[in-house]
């Protein structure tokens, strides 16, 4: 039996365990955001007026609108709730990778080998990307977002997309598997994260919208305690700007395997296709920002479509379309 | 900017139907069945390239305008830059407590002695300083712009390699059984995809023999079937005359002569039959190539025999290397060869050979041929054909191994470029441009009192903490009065 039956049945305890915490964090995020006291933010008046117009530059507009600061100044101490839902996913993260780590011991490779399995991990990638964003910034208005998208996704795995423990298909036996898979992993779990962000931003600005018309927000509401959109627009664009090198990067090294695995670099197999069609969006994105008339709104619309293509190119892709990138099982 | 935008989401849409319609690069087979099914979509479709959307001319009208808009930015910026890098940093604006980021303070120091230390201080963080009038302007992170360009002239290099690869470099295939072997020359491929400036006299002259092809399944559980190993174990000299060499060539693992390179590709089954005519004459022997069918290597193949006599013979046969009966006759049930048997139909009469009509060695051409015996046979065993009239035996198995034989040329100046692209996108994306003005004067009491204003003009909010430490540190090597003056 190539699979450590023992082990791999307590990765799959493990994984349970993990769902659990994650779902209990998620309400702990939500009880926060409906009952805790609400985040202390700047107003917007107060930055408003300081837009200056500086020397004669080298090049481009100085034109610049100061930004307020991504933590707000007068901070306040997080309620027990909150305390609760970072502990909580910590726990989640911790019997997370415990469960992938046994998984991996068990079939004595890395566990990246299949759907369910790529699907775990980069869950844990988006709890590990929304914990290391919450050590730089004040980030907990993403929580409740982050834990149901990681809650879904370990549904998804645990019941859709289960394959149970076992080798690799040869095609799978190199060390690009490695390099190529933890960097589409990782790229993906900081694209989630962005792409989140991203679409609070919109549901913020439609809430804005609402009660500036004075109309009641429907499920708009969701965001009313989330900082200012101007704070969930810098967000997603400076992780998804963290991202893109990350996703280029697993794009190249899957290019490079597949040089060693098939002959060539670049074939159109769907996966790649759909691998370039994201990546493109994600550079629309990136220009949308700094470009007249595309900023905010827009470039928000166009990091939410790449999102869809990342999904599809993930599910869809496997699923529906006959391509080189379909093994064992799915 | 805004042309470059609309080009890409242009590119991005236009990529979708390479994915969802089937390409005749990626699968010339599934285009086929889709002309058979949509007898009257198919043709529309192939009139606007949609079987060939990564080499249509709308597709390459598309790539080719974001590139020609791409240089039309780059070039321009670039030559800009190279001027920017050159000049001052821009002159203070007249009042700097306008500006996002300031502080005051007081030093007590004179001015000019202040000056040089916020200079020394400020080139110390690698700013760029000069002196304007009476403030220091200090700029850094002019890698950014560097960055962003070498980003997008990388891209461009990208696009040149491809090209080099397309127009210089060749894609052949070729189908080898055990023990047997292939020159790298076109006459010797099944297939043969060249570049439109590829020499065929300049093919590097190596040779490759295949001893043996081997592979692995996995034999019991959940996962029976799935392939653990495949291995070609082959000789090769890399010119004719000099010495052989061993290797294996594994999927991941392909054989290198220079640049071309050569890949596993695909493996089956070759049963060998020997033939006898009604006079008892063999007059074939050998392995057969059959195609795989199915995950389990059921596979179809034809043995045709031109030379026996008075009338020619032909066999139409499926392999399975795993055989159980079932209800629909045998089907395999395991890739390895555990139990190998071949359903063989044999037929009499004229193969047409000589008719001038090509063949697929994969068919047989029934038009004139009358379908005899049929029988299922395990090694060793023998189909007569009726009245004793030629019998063929299924003497055994080989496996054949399919290689593909790629030169590109320009893989090298790809790669480079795309290394090289990575690292212009990090600077792009990670470095920040940030301007510092400093003005130190003399208030009426006649101290000294610093101003600093600072501009991060890159997106991101890091510039405040930045700021706040680049103050505390000219504040060090600017010192306060000393106490007496606090009265």
């Amino acid at each position: 039996m190539p699979a450590n039956d023992g082990l791999s049945t307590l990765s799959d305890y493990l994984f349970v365990a993990a769902v659990l915490s994650y779902a209990l964090a998620m309400l702990a995020y939500a009880a926060d955001a409906a009952w805790g006291r609400r985040v202390e933010t700047q107003s917007v008046a107060a930055v408003e007026p300081a837009r200056v117009l500086v020397g004669a530059g080298a090049s481009g507009s100085d034109l610049v609108t100061p930004q307020p600061p991504l933590t707000s100044t007068a901070e306040e101490a997080p309620s027990h709730v909150a305390n609760l839902a970072i502990a909580l996913t910590i726990i989640g993260w911790l019997v997370h990778a415990g469960a992938l780590a046994t998984r991996g011991f068990a079939e004595e490779r890395l566990p990246f080998g299949n759907m369910f399995e790529f699907a775990s991990a980069g869950a844990l990638a988006v709890s590990s990307a929304y914990l290391v964003l919450l050590t730089r910034q004040k980030a907990r208005w993403l929580g409740v977002a982050v834990m149901f998208t990681v809650v879904v996704m370990l549904g998804l795995a645990g019941t859709v997309l289960y394959t149970s423990a076992g080798p690799l298909v040869p095609a799978l036996h190199s060390y690009w598997l490695s390099i190529h898979v933890t960097a589409a992993i990782i790229s993906s779990g900081v694209l989630t994260v962005g792409s989140l962000a991203a679409v609070l931003y919109l549901v913020r600005l439609r809430y804005d919208a609402n009660v500036v018309a004075g109309r009641t927000p429907g499920l708009s509401r969701i965001a009313r305690l989330t900082p200012e959109p101007e704070v969930l627009d810098r967000t997603a664009y400076r992780v998804l700007a963290f991202a893109f090198p990350l996703w280029t990067f697993a794009v190249v090294a899957g290019a490079i395997w597949a040089e060693s695995a098939w002959g060539r670099y670049w074939g159109w197999d769907p996966k790649e296709t759909w691998a370039f069609i994201t990546w493109v969006i994600y550079a629309g994105y990136l220009h949308a920002r700094s470009t007249a008339g595309w900023r905010g709104k827009r470039a928000a619309w166009v990091a939410v479509i790449g999102y869809l293509a990342f999904l599809f190119n993930f599910f869809g892709v496997n699923i529906a379309i006959v391509g080189l990138h379909s093994y064992a099982g799915i | 900017m805004r042309t470059a935008l609309i080009l890409l989401f242009l590119l991005a849409l236009a990529s979708i139907p390479g994915s969802v319609i089937p390409q005749r690069n990626l699968n010339p087979l599934r285009v086929q069945r889709y002309f058979d099914a949509h007898k009257d979509l198919a043709p529309v479709l192939d009139r606007f390239s949609l079987f060939n959307v990564f080499s249509a001319p709308w597709f390459a009208a598309i790539y080719l305008l974001l590139f020609l808009s791409l240089a039309g930015c780059v070039i321009p910026r670039s030559w800009q830059h190279a001027k920017a890098m050159r000049a001052r940093p821009p002159a203070p604006p007249r009042r700097l407590d306008r500006l996002p980021q300031t502080a005051t303070w007081q030093t007590g120091l004179e001015r000019d002695a202040a000056y040089a230390e916020l200079r020394t201080a400020l080139r110390r963080k690698r700013f760029r300083v000069d002196v304007h009038g009476t403030a220091l302007a200090a700029e850094k992170g002019y890698l950014r712009e560097t960055g962003n360009l070498v980003f997008h002239l990388a891209l461009l290099l990208i696009l040149i390699g491809v090209a080099l690869g397309s127009l210089y470099g060749y894609k052949a295939t070729r189908l080898v059984i055990d023990g047997k072997g292939f020159a790298n020359t076109v006459g010797s491929y099944d297939s043969w995809k060249p570049g439109r400036y590829v020499k065929t006299s300049s093919l590097a002259p190596f040779t490759i023999q295949m001893d043996r092809f081997e592979a692995s399944y996995i034999d019991s559980g959940p996962k029976a079937g799935q392939a653990e190993t495949f291995v070609a174990h082959v000789r090769y000299r890399s010119q004719p005359g000099s010495s052989w060499h061993t290797d294996d060539i594994r999927v991941n693992h392909p054989l290198t002569f220079g640049t071309t390179k050569v890949y596993l590709v695909g493996h089956g089954y070759a049963p060998r039959f020997t033939v006898r005519d009604d006079d008892g004459q063999v007059v074939f022997q050998g392995p057969v190539p059959f195609l795989p069918t199915d995950g389990n290597f059921g596979s179809t193949g034809v043995i045709k025999v031109p030379d026996a006599r008075p009338k020619q013979l032909g066999f139409s046969g499926f392999f399975l290397p795993t055989a159980v009966p079932s209800a629909q006759g045998f089907v395999s049930i395991f890739p390895g060869a555990k139990n190998p048997a071949v359903v063989l139909l044999g037929y009499r009469g004229d193969l047409g050979l000589d008719s001038g009509r090509p063949q697929s060695v994969y068919a047989l051409d029934d038009r004139r041929l009358d379908k005899v015996a049929t029988a299922a046979l395990g090694v060793g065993d023998t189909m007569v054909m009726p009245g004793g009239k030629g019998s063929i035996t299924f003497t055994g198995i080989d496996q054949w191994a399919s290689f593909q034989v790629t030169y590109d040329p320009g893989k090298r100046l790809v790669l480079i470029a795309t290394v090289v692209m990575i690292v212009g996108l990090l600077l792009s994306l990670r470095v920040r441009r940030r301007r510092v003005w400093v003005r130190a004067d003399r208030d009426e009491a006649g101290r000294t009192v610093i101003e600093a204003g600072g501009l991060g003009r890159s997106d991101s909010g890091a510039f405040v903490d930045e700021f706040a430490d680049l103050i505390a540190q000219l504040k060090e090597v600017t010192p306060p009065p000393a106490a007496t003056t606090k009265e």
